[in-house]
């Protein structure tokens, strides 16, 4: 005979532009197995209580970086936080911090992604390369050097971790300036003096005051906070070896 | 062309001074606040006149005191200006004006006193 | 067939205010009592540089001033700075890892721990000999 499933309190931030001002929150009873996931209880939300509850999801597995949200305040993975840590809730499910939410859970991407875009994030080879050099080759140590750095999912956790956002969404962010240091960390690229602007800016590493939440929520291991200030000493460097003459000089 | 931001000079004193005060601060606190007034461990006149006259008009006892003052204001005008933007007063002019004029101050009081104290 | 049809959108991001964003998060907490050890460091920098003018000043300013530091208000107000500036220096070699590139040594990454549990020891040691140097200045 079938135990009673455990019911759980899920409380989600609503917002439908076309009908409220402002976001309003709404309560649903979810009955919930030990193995099921909030990603999962707002499904089922969907397909039973409430379909009009709009969120984001893909892979289910804490790999694409769609399903981000505030869950009890803690920017977290809905695929990845489990009803039974919960229990007994109530479950207070809220879209991203910091970002402009467009309804329900889901924000705008579009700055983050326009910022993803402006650091050049791809290779640029330090030297003319033809075919016929052949691949690139790379020891562990120089992979190591930047690898922990491309694990970044773009999920978006950090920037609603990060008050420095928050309070001025100009900043370029945790995420963007930990690719941003993957490419100047890969020994195959040669494209670190192109990018020296971005990291120089108020807006790059000079908006971080170290607060680090973002590394504590990054469910990657990227450790943008890391990312970030270890480039505060390069952007220093830079700052200073203006004023010293490049051709034969000190640096 | 984004604007090259001035922060990496703030941030350098900041930094020496954060080293500094992380390692000497407790203890010179202890020592000129706490254990000098009250005589513990400490004689009442560790910090008598002619004893700080003569470190101060020492050469090195003279930096270290410069160095200490500095530093220290430095590295706390650069924190609490942060800090204001932290809670809502935005990096303006008034912020800055307040935190690293006061710095400013503190330096140039400390640099003036110090050698109007003179050397030996 | 060509339509020409105006969608008009209902897109209205919804902004929510920053106040009082550290409130009630355990670990914003911690970073704004960090910073807030700043406030220590500038109040003695502040207590140094009087001590000093008044060290410039004269005997009788100075005495004056070593007065004022043994009133009961000098005396809980560096009691304080004292224990804020144990914070600083806890708070600072804590967040020392993260400001650092990561580094191998014999094959081995450096580990956040190691950095930290430095850090400390150096500011242990530096506060012993501090006070021994001053205990021993008296000889």
């Amino acid at each position: 005979m079938a135990e009673a499933p455990r019911m759980i309190e899920i409380q989600v931030l609503r917002y439908r532009p076309e009908q409220e001002s402002e976001p309003v929150w709404q309560s649903y009873q979810v009955p919930f197995t030990e193995d099921m996931s909030v990603l999962q209880g707002l499904q089922y939300i969907k397909d039973e209580i409430d379909g009009s509850v709009s969120f984001r999801w893909s892979c289910r597995m804490a790999i694409c970086g769609s399903c981000g949200m505030m869950i009890n305040r803690k920017p977290s993975l809905s695929c990845q936080t489990f009803l039974r840590d919960l229990f007994p809730g109530p479950v207070k499910v809220e879209a991203l911090d910091h970002l402009p939410i467009e309804r329900d859970l889901m924000v705008s991407v579009e700055p983050f992604v326009k910022k993803l875009e402006s650091i050049k994030p791809y290779l640029i080879p330090k030297e003319e390369r033809t075919l016929a050099q052949g691949e690139y080759l790379q020891s562990p140590a120089q992979l190591a050097a930047f690898e922990q750095y491309s694990s970044c999912i773009n999920c978006m956790l950090c920037y609603a971790a990060c008050p420095q956002f928050g309070l001025n969404p100009d900043f370029t962010g945790p995420g963007v300036l930990a690719l941003l240091h993957r490419y100047n960390a890969d020994s195959r690229d040669g494209g670190k003096a192109e990018r020296m602007e971005i990291l120089n800016a108020e807006e790059g590493v000079w908006s971080c005051t170290a607060v680090g939440y973002c590394s504590e929520v990054c469910p990657k291991g990227v450790d943008p906070a890391n990312a970030v200030n270890q480039n505060k000493i390069n952007s220093a460097v830079d700052y200073f070896a203006r004023f010293f003459p490049k051709k034969g000089g000190l640096i | 062309m984004k604007k090259r931001s001035n922060a990496p000079f703030f941030w350098l004193l900041f930094g020496a001074g954060g080293v500094l005060s992380a390692l000497l601060g407790s203890a010179l606190v202890l020592i000129t606040g706490l254990a000098t007034p009250l005589g513990l461990g400490l004689h009442s006149d560790f910090m008598s006149y002619p004893r700080m006259l003569a470190f101060s008009q020492n050469f090195i006892g003279k930096g270290f005191v410069f160095v200490v003052i500095a530093l220290f204001a430095w590295h706390a005008a650069h924190r609490i200006f942060h800090s204001l933007h932290d809670v809502g007063i935005p990096h303006g002019t008034p912020s800055k004006i307040m935190c690293y004029g006061s710095a400013l101050v503190m330096t140039l009081v400390a640099a003036f006193s110090l050698l109007r104290i003179g050397f030996y | 067939m060509k339509s020409q049809i105006d969608v008009k959108t209902v897109r209205r991001p919804y902004v929510r205010p920053m106040a009082g964003w550290w409130k009630g998060n355990a670990f914003f907490v911690r970073y704004m009592v960090r910073e807030a050890t700043a406030v220590a460091v500038w109040i003695y920098a502040l207590v140094l540089t009087v001590g000093v003018l008044r060290l410039g000043q004269g005997e009788a300013a100075w005495n004056g001033w070593l007065d004022a530091m043994k009133s009961p208000l000098s005396l809980s107000l560096h009691l304080v700075l004292l224990v804020s500036m144990v914070v600083h220096t806890y708070s600072w070699f804590e967040i020392m890892p993260k400001t650092m590139a990561p580094m191998v040594i014999n094959g081995e990454r450096l580990s956040a721990e190691r950095i930290q549990r430095t850090g400390w020891s150096v500011a242990a040691v530096a506060f012993v000999v501090t006070l021994l140097l001053a205990v021993w200045s008296q000889a």
